[in-house]
């Protein structure tokens, strides 16, 4: 009988043991519960190269978030009929804008805006209708969409943003400010409410890093 | 030749009950089958989770005599083996973990790997060696861990899944509360109401 407990003690210890470490990798350390803690502490640990998609703005100038390669960056993911998150978005992004408006800083370190649809019936004309709600001038801060629309899945992977459809013809999706590196890396994710100062330090520091 | 055709009787069942448990996996890991249940968080959570531990203890159940015998010398009193199905069964309530295993399907085989293997079969070999005070404290333990976790679901102020609506959600946070009380009540009702002359016959 002693020795059938002493068997258990040993089984019952290697499984704790066992199952603890797994627990925690899986957790990062009971940090990361939800996919979105995961994905903000990953990309701050080791930023995402991303690809060189081509984008095209509400105005339909093409361009690429590489082109912003040494600025301070911001990009966000909405689209147009949203009516939950990304109004709240918009307003930061807004804020943000204003922000820097206000701060009238040198050109090379004023903050840029890129907000990204993933609505294929987000057409530049609706772009430049949201855009002008804003008050987006259509060069500090863009609304832009993929050009080819094969781009748009693997533009999305690589931001580890995941876009469901919804019961009322829209969608639901993770929303965050992502702030790019002076590599053009996605380098760190922050709340869709963190106040203005914050998102541009985070970019500042981010733009000047290497 | 011993037996007859009661002991017949009992030979097929007890061949049953593992083939069940093997087709219960066969079945729920069907492309569709998968698709359906995992379309819903809810029914992931409180129908194919709990459908896979099932499986594994009904395979686990007719195991050999001396498969039992073995893993009970390492198991006094379904310690280890209760230890091991509670820290493997609170990885599957993580949200993490739901939205990995619908993301990469090497997650997704872990699933169907752990639940049965980790989960089921050790309750099947574990739960009749718990003493009723053991029994009391796991139940008074597990409970209470899924109506906190239900009722984090349903108050979390962001979207835990990004597989999933938050409207799901809250449905399937409304479920595990649910289940929680509703198991509470059935394991009181077990704990308090007499045990009937019948029961107490076959016990003994």
């Amino acid at each position: 009988m002693r020795e059938a407990w002493l068997r258990t003690a040993v089984a019952s210890l290697v499984v704790c043991a066992a199952g603890g470490a797994l627990l925690w990798r899986g957790t990062d350390g009971f940090r990361a519960l939800t996919s979105e803690q995961a994905r903000r502490r990953a990309i701050a640990r080791a930023p995402r190269v991303l690809p060189p998609v081509a984008l095209e703005d509400q105005d339909g100038r093409p361009f690429t978030l590489g082109a912003y390669r040494g600025r301070p960056l911001v990009v966000d993911f909405v689209y147009t009929q949203c009516q939950s998150i990304c109004p709240l978005l918009s307003e930061e992004f807004r804020r943000l804008d204003r922000a820097e408006q206000r701060s009238g800083g040198r050109t090379a370190e004023r903050l840029q805006l890129v907000s990204i649809t993933f609505d294929p019936r987000d057409t530049p004309g609706r772009l430049r209708e949201y855009a002008s709600h804003y008050r987006a001038d259509g060069r500090a801060w863009r609304f832009a969409r993929v050009r080819d629309t094969r781009d748009l899945a693997p533009l999305l992977q690589a931001f580890g943003i995941v876009v469901i459809p919804d019961a009322g013809g829209g969608f639901q999706h993770n929303a965050a400010v992502h702030v790019l590196d002076a590599e053009g890396r996605l380098a760190r994710v922050l709340d869709p409410d963190a106040p203005p100062e914050a998102v541009a330090r985070a970019a500042a520091a981010s733009s000047s890093s290497n | 030749m011993s037996g007859g055709p009661g002991a017949a009787a009992a030979g097929t069942r007890a061949r049953a009950v593992p083939l069940t448990g093997a087709l219960l996996i066969a079945v729920l890991g069907l492309p569709a089958m998968r698709d359906a249940l995992e379309r819903v968080m809810v029914v992931h959570m409180l129908v194919q989770i709990p459908l896979l531990a099932l499986a594994g203890a009904l395979v686990a159940v007719a195991l050999p005599r001396t498969w039992k015998s073995r893993i009970a010398a390492w198991n006094a009193h379904g310690v280890s083996g209760m230890l091991l199905a509670l820290l493997a069964s609170s990885w599957w309530m993580v949200p993490r973990a739901l939205d990995l295993a619908l993301a990469f399907p090497l997650m997704e085989l872990t699933k169907f790997v752990s639940l049965p293997l980790l989960v089921g079969a050790p309750v099947a070999l574990s739960w009749p060696r718990v003493g009723g005070i053991g029994r009391s404290f796991i139940v008074a333990n597990v409970l209470p861990m899924w109506a906190v976790v239900g009722w984090l679901y349903i108050a979390a102020p962001v979207r835990v899944c990004n597989f999933y609506l938050v409207g799901q959600q809250v449905a399937a946070g409304a479920g595990l509360l649910g289940a929680s009380v509703a198991l509470a009540i059935g394991a009181g009702a077990l704990a308090f109401l007499p045990v009937s002359p019948r029961m107490a016959v076959s016990a003994d």
